[in-house]
């Protein structure tokens, strides 16, 4: 899966780049942390359309096996995979419940 | 220096014109600026364009109020605008036209001379027979009524500037040279 | 080689001469030509460039940040709405710090609608962060071009060359075009220092914290006050390449001169011979033309002025409610030294009422007649 990238601290302005600029990728930043409600799929129900795949902006749901799995270092919980969902089988929880 | 004003209408070619007896200017070793009106250009409409030029390199940005010289592309203008407005004593008025010079009577001390450029653009298959292109014709005559550049910079000038039917171009500037009327 | 060109024409050959990789551009008169002839210049393949039509100047500027980011060479031109309608993708150019170069032909601004020539259009673009050139001749906006791309490379900012409408837009003159091994000696394949890389990524422009922020503004600054240098070598090499150098200023007649003009854009051109006549009858006068408005050239125009008696300020362009703009630039950099002689400030040309030697004559007597000046703006040749 993902490995996390590095988060780095500047503290003068000798330090900074150019122009506001992450030093490695964004996978440090777990937006996954964001989410209050959370997708659950259910794989049963689920017809391997991959409709959630293409419609996640973050984008969360990757392919495994050929079936959708969502990521939740990632997953906002913006709900877009629920409401895409043709066969309506990602149930939308409130997340610790 | 020395400054001249061109009459044309809208899609005559007057600032094309102006900008190949520019090039040709420079090309016999003189400092050349060329400007149309600073507008909107409308088909059939009267049009202006300027040329000034010099032995010293030309550091004037305003427009042209008192030309030297005018020369007027489309015969017709000469009813409809004032072409002599804030042209200088002793001035060339060079007109496209088919009557002889003292057909034209303008108020004010001017040397009035012709050329046919019509007959020669329509001899030379410039344009159409209804709306011919006299733009390099009426630039033959110009050079030889003010000498500001020799045959060989003009033909050059053509060269570079005209796209299609370079050689009738440069036979129909070559014609109206040998043709221009000077009056007395 | 020589050739007669308009200043559109001039623009798209130093465009061309840069071997700029990438053009977005959105058609306003009186700036057509420039994107006419370089979309034909792509399409004839004689300049290998992606040419990307967009729907509108804030398109085409948000195409060249684009480019620019990944690395490209990236050149656009417009004109006062077009630029306005640019304003906010300006900013952002500039904080990315993308050496992006642009031209912009100065238009007045509407209503009245107008399509002639003053200087409000890219001076309210004054604190977007760009570097302002302002041209006098044709051959100066194709050099300008070239080197703008050296500077801005250099410095990491973006570069606006500015012209007057009509008065070099569309006037021909007699232009040099230097040669393309030339230019390419001068002006090497850009080499961006950062850049969009999918083997290498990184996010750009991000959620930038009050405890970081002001870091990068610091730094934007330092930039622009290097550009001054830079601005001043890059105009003296190309100089040694083509015996054309270019400053910051471009003094006249200054060295004894005890009243200076202070001028820009095309006005300076016609001010030297007014100069010149003015010198004839025994005034000892000089103009000084302001090429480089942004990074602000304080300290060199001090040099020149710090011992004249008068200074008269030829605006064509005006803050309402306060004064001329370079007239207020030329004041406050001078406030803190000890030149405390009088500064005239003069407004015309607006909208492209033509500024002739006359009036640019009125303009010295009226300043030599006074003591000091009586209003802070002094309106020339308007119908009052
Ligand atoms: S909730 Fe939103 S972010 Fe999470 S997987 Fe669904 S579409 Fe993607
Ligand atoms: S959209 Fe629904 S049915 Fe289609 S793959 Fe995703 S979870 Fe399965």
């Amino acid at each position: 899966m993902f490995k996390p990238g590095k988060k780095i601290e500047f503290k003068s302005a000798k330090e900074i780049p150019l122009t506001p600029t992450s030093l490695g990728d964004m996978t440090h930043n777990y937006t996954g942390s964001w989410r209050n409600l959370r997708p659950e799929i259910d794989y049963d129900r689920c017809i391997d359309c991959m409709i959630c795949w293409k419609f996640c902006p973050e984008p969360a749901i990757y392919i495994e096996n050929d079936r959708p799995k969502i990521d939740y270092y990632f997953c906002k919980g913006c709900g877009i995979c629920v409401e895409e969902c043709p066969v309506k089988c990602i149930a939308f929880e409130e997340e610790g419940k | 220096m020395l400054e001249l004003r061109l009459h044309g209408r809208g899609g005559q070619g007057s600032v094309v014109a102006s900008k190949i007896l520019a090039d040709a200017v420079m090309k016999g070793g003189k400092f050349v600026q060329a400007f149309p009106e600073f507008g909107v250009e409308r088909r059939g409409a009267p049009v202006f364009a300027f040329v000034r030029i010099d032995d010293k390199p030309i550091l004037l940005k305003s427009k042209i109020y008192t030309p030297d010289h005018v020369i007027v592309l489309d015969p017709t203008l000469i009813e409809s605008i004032n072409i002599t407005e804030g042209l200088k004593d002793n001035g060339i008025i060079l007109i496209n036209s088919e009557l002889p010079p003292s057909e034209f009577k303008f108020e004010g001390n001017y040397r009035v001379m012709t050329v046919d450029a019509k007959r020669i653009a329509i001899k030379y298959r410039l344009g159409s027979k209804a709306s011919p292109i006299v733009n390099t014709a009426i630039l033959g005559a110009v050079i030889k009524a003010i000498p500001v550049a020799t045959m060989d910079n003009l033909i050059e000038a053509i060269k570079d500037g005209v796209p299609v039917k370079i050689e009738e171009n440069i036979a129909a500037a070559k014609e109206a040279y040998e043709s221009l009327i000077k009056g007395e | 080689m020589k050739k007669v060109l308009m200043g559109n024409h001039a623009i798209s050959y130093g465009a061309t001469l840069s071997r700029v990789q990438v053009i977005a551009a959105y058609p306003i008169t009186p700036q057509t030509q420039v994107v006419e002839l370089l979309s034909e210049i792509v399409a004839n393949g004689e300049l290998e460039a992606e040419f990307i039509k967009v729907e509108s100047e804030h398109s085409a500027m948000a195409a060249c940040i684009g480019a620019s980011a990944a690395g490209a060479r990236a050149f656009t031109a417009t004109s006062s709405q077009g630029l306005l309608l640019m304003h906010e993708v300006l900013h952002w150019a500039s904080r990315a710090r993308l050496p992006i170069v642009m031209a912009n032909i100065n238009r007045a601004i509407s209503p009245g609608w107008t399509i002639w020539t003053d200087q409000n259009d890219s001076l309210s673009q004054r604190d977007t962060g760009w570097i302002q050139i302002y041209a006098a001749d044709n051959q100066e906006v194709l050099d300008s071009i070239i080197i703008g791309y050296k500077v801005a490379e250099k410095v990491s900012l973006p570069l606006m060359v500015v012209l007057d409408a009509f008065v070099l837009s569309h006037t021909y003159e007699p232009v040099d075009i230097p040669d393309q091994d030339k230019v390419d000696k001068f002006l090497p394949p850009y080499n961006p220092k950062i850049k969009l890389d999918p083997e290498d990524p990184h996010a750009f422009g991000g959620l930038t914290a009050p405890n970081i922020y002001m870091e990068f503004q610091y730094n934007h600054q330092l930039a622009m006050m290097e550009a001054k240098k830079v601005i001043n070598e890059a105009g003296k090499e190309y100089g040694e390449i083509t015996g054309r150098y270019y400053q910051n200023l471009s003094p006249y007649k200054v060295d004894d001169a005890e009243y200076i003009l202070i001028t820009s854009g095309t006005v300076a051109k016609t001010t030297n011979i007014v100069v010149d006549k003015l010198r004839e009858s025994g005034v000892k006068i000089g103009n000084l033309r302001i090429r480089t408005f942004r990074p602000f050239p304080s300290e060199e125009i001090y040099e020149i002025l710090k011992d004249k008696k008068k200074i008269f300020v030829i605006d064509r362009n005006l803050s309402f409610g306060n004064t001329g703009i370079f007239f207020q630039e030329v004041k406050a950099s001078l406030y803190n030294t000890d030149i405390k002689v009088p500064i005239f400030g003069f407004v015309t040309g607006l909208g492209g009422r033509d500024v002739t030697p006359e009036l640019i004559e009125e303009i010295v007597n009226y300043g030599m007649k006074k003591e000091k000046p009586e209003e802070e703006v002094i309106w020339m040749g308007v119908k009052k």
